[in-house]
């Protein structure tokens, strides 16, 4: 990967110590095909499933990806104790219920779990602070996968630093499983000012502007001139009504996970395929009025002005 | 100046938008039926070939975009689009879903939806492309971003080859099924079509939107036979001289993602 200099986004240094022995191992994917596979889910919508019978749904709505989940993150939130990759064998059948790529999460820093699910054939690994983390320091070295993976962030830096360790494409934290839009739309102001104002600075200036939010100097000149994150970036956390949705791309998102929104909302196949329509014609308010009419009780969430409340998005940095 | 309609539905409709920028040419995100009345041309982007197909019917266009096809005017498909333009297409992997989405048609083609295998097997190559740089200059090879990819089996008479590609030796064995009931027959041949044009259309199944190299999108430019061919000519020279201007020779072009 550092060597051939192929890559669009330059990361220097060692892939990190072989992990497998290498005829096991599979090849790492360069790291420009990894961020091609996530450009490929742009205007799309990644819903939240259970079982193949929800994936078929979430298909037929228009989903551009389905995340294979045993819980919802609201039934995460609700049930508590300790949250952690899925069964393989749900995934599998989730797979073969669908064309659209599989998604499948893992817990931050458990590298072993993400090698089980590269193993197993997903499309793309969720290194989520939704799951219990296994690791309170460290990220998977996401170079030493073929398969892509996403994580979260709450600003600039903390994006930035996935993108260094091999995240092929970013989202908003948000607060997932609240229903409240709140902290999305919180995490993507906050990386798309950062963006605005990064333009803005001399060059000399950004030596210092990455220090300060602890960001890879090259990939905080590179977000410089290119104007945006080197990889696409997804809002997720508390979407749950197509005008959610469409707020987030109209603020700058690619796209859009929709975790527990969905299947828990009073009718789910209507309101996933108003939530796609309403991604794919954002900037129509008319379109967006008739997607919006009668799609029954949406998902009822929490407030997240209660102390009680966990923040998910805090688990990591 | 012409305007180049790019369906906006999902997928990477936004890097052939930067790339058209590139080469001084205006864009539209095309979403609607009625947008189709006011281009000139037509990209439909690589993305999920599924998720495009069930959009595009939400939204009727499928009438629409036949029409636009079977009008003459210029229409590319890149991977998903591929598919969107062939007049047939086989189904996936044993022990995948089965079932088919709805296609434009108007290419002459049999395309197989995953060729190359599941998205792990996604893969970047030089491919030998003597009619481009016949046509618009540079090096004889272009880099070629297969992702998910589909590929053409095999075309009509009136069909042109553009480009092939080895079979990669490291894929899992393809099979073919042509529908319910069918024997399935495996793929003996070592190199398949991954690139052609057909009168108005042109099809690849590589990306080269998510390359810096805008030789495709100029080639598919000058596929307008409607438009003033010495404004095009003068346009296309510059561009290639600056384009190939300062890049050591066979170095493979840097792959920026947007602009």
């Amino acid at each position: 990967m550092a060597s051939d200099g192929s890559g669009v986004v330059t990361v220097y240094g060692s892939n990190g110590a072989e992990l497998l022995e290498p005829s096991k191992q599979p090849k790492s994917a360069t790291f420009s095909v990894k961020v091609g596979l996530a450009q490929m889910l742009r205007g799309g919508v990644i819903m939240d499933v259970v079982t193949p019978e929800q994936a078929r749904l979430a298909e037929e709505a228009g989903a551009c990806a389905v995340m294979a989940l045993e819980r919802v993150p609201a039934d995460i939130r609700a049930q508590g104790g300790v949250a952690r990759m899925s069964d393989p064998g749900l995934i599998r059948d989730i797979k073969r219920a669908v064309t659209i790529p599989v998604m499948a999460k893992a817990r931050i820093g458990h590298f072993v779990e993400a090698q089980i699910l590269e193993a197993v054939g997903v499309d793309y690994v969720d290194e989520s602070e939704v799951l219990t983390p296994a690791d309170d320091a460290h990220h998977i070295n996401k170079h030493n996968f073929r398969v892509p993976f996403v994580c979260g962030c709450r600003d600039l830096g903390e994006a930035l630093r996935r993108v260094r360790e091999g995240a092929a494409m970013i989202r908003t934290k948000g607060e997932a499983g609240t229903g409240n839009v709140v902290e999305a739309v919180r995490h993507v102001r906050s990386v798309m000012g950062d963006v605005r104002a990064l333009r803005s600075m001399d060059d000399d200036e950004v030596f210092a502007y990455a220090k300060r939010i602890a960001a890879p100097y090259d990939l905080v000149m590179q977000t410089k001139q290119l104007g945006r994150l080197p990889v696409v970036q997804f809002a997720a956390g508390g979407v749950a009504t197509p005008a959610d949705a469409a707020l987030m791309m109209q603020l700058g998102c690619d796209g859009v996970f929709v975790g527990s929104g969905i299947f828990k909302s009073g009718d789910p196949a209507r309101r996933a395929r108003a939530i796609v329509q309403a991604v794919t014609h954002y900037s129509d308010p008319t379109i967006l009025a008739d997607v919006s009419t009668g799609l029954g009780e949406a998902m009822v969430g929490i407030n997240l002005n209660d102390p009680k409340v966990e923040r998910y998005a805090a688990r990591s940095e | 100046m012409a305007v180049v309609g790019v369906l906006a539905l999902q997928g990477s409709y936004n890097e052939h938008m930067a790339a058209l920028r590139r080469i001084g040419v205006k864009g539209v995100e095309v979403r609607k039926p009625e947008q189709l009345l006011g281009i000139d041309s037509l990209i439909i982007p690589g993305g999920e070939s599924t998720t495009m197909a069930k959009l595009a019917n939400y939204h009727n266009l499928f009438p629409a975009l036949r029409e636009f096809v079977g009008g003459g005017k210029p229409v590319w498909g890149t991977c998903a689009g591929l598919i969107f333009l062939a007049n047939k297409a086989v189904v996936l992997l044993s022990g995948q879903k089965t079932g088919g989405q709805e296609l434009v048609g108007g290419l002459d083609c049999t395309v197989h939806r995953n060729f190359f295998g599941s998205q792990l097997q996604s893969f970047e190559t030089e491919l030998s492309v003597p009619k481009l740089s016949e046509k618009e200059g540079g090096n004889d090879t272009c880099r070629g971003v297969f992702i998910r990819a589909p590929a053409i089996l095999e075309v009509g008479p009136d069909v042109e080859i553009l480009a092939d590609c080895p079979v990669p030796v490291d894929r899992p064995s393809i099979t073919i099924s042509f529908g319910e009931g069918t024997e399935e027959e495996e793929y003996s041949k070592d190199r398949v079509i991954v690139a052609v044009r057909q009168g108005n259309i042109l099809a690849t199944a590589f990306h080269p939107e998510l390359t810096s190299d805008s030789r495709w999108h100029r080639f598919f430019l000058d596929m307008d036979k409607e438009s003033p061919a010495k404004a095009f000519s003068a346009l296309s020279l510059s561009s290639s001289s600056r384009d190939t201007e300062g890049l050591p020779k066979n170095k493979p072009f840097d792959l920026p993602i947007f602009e």
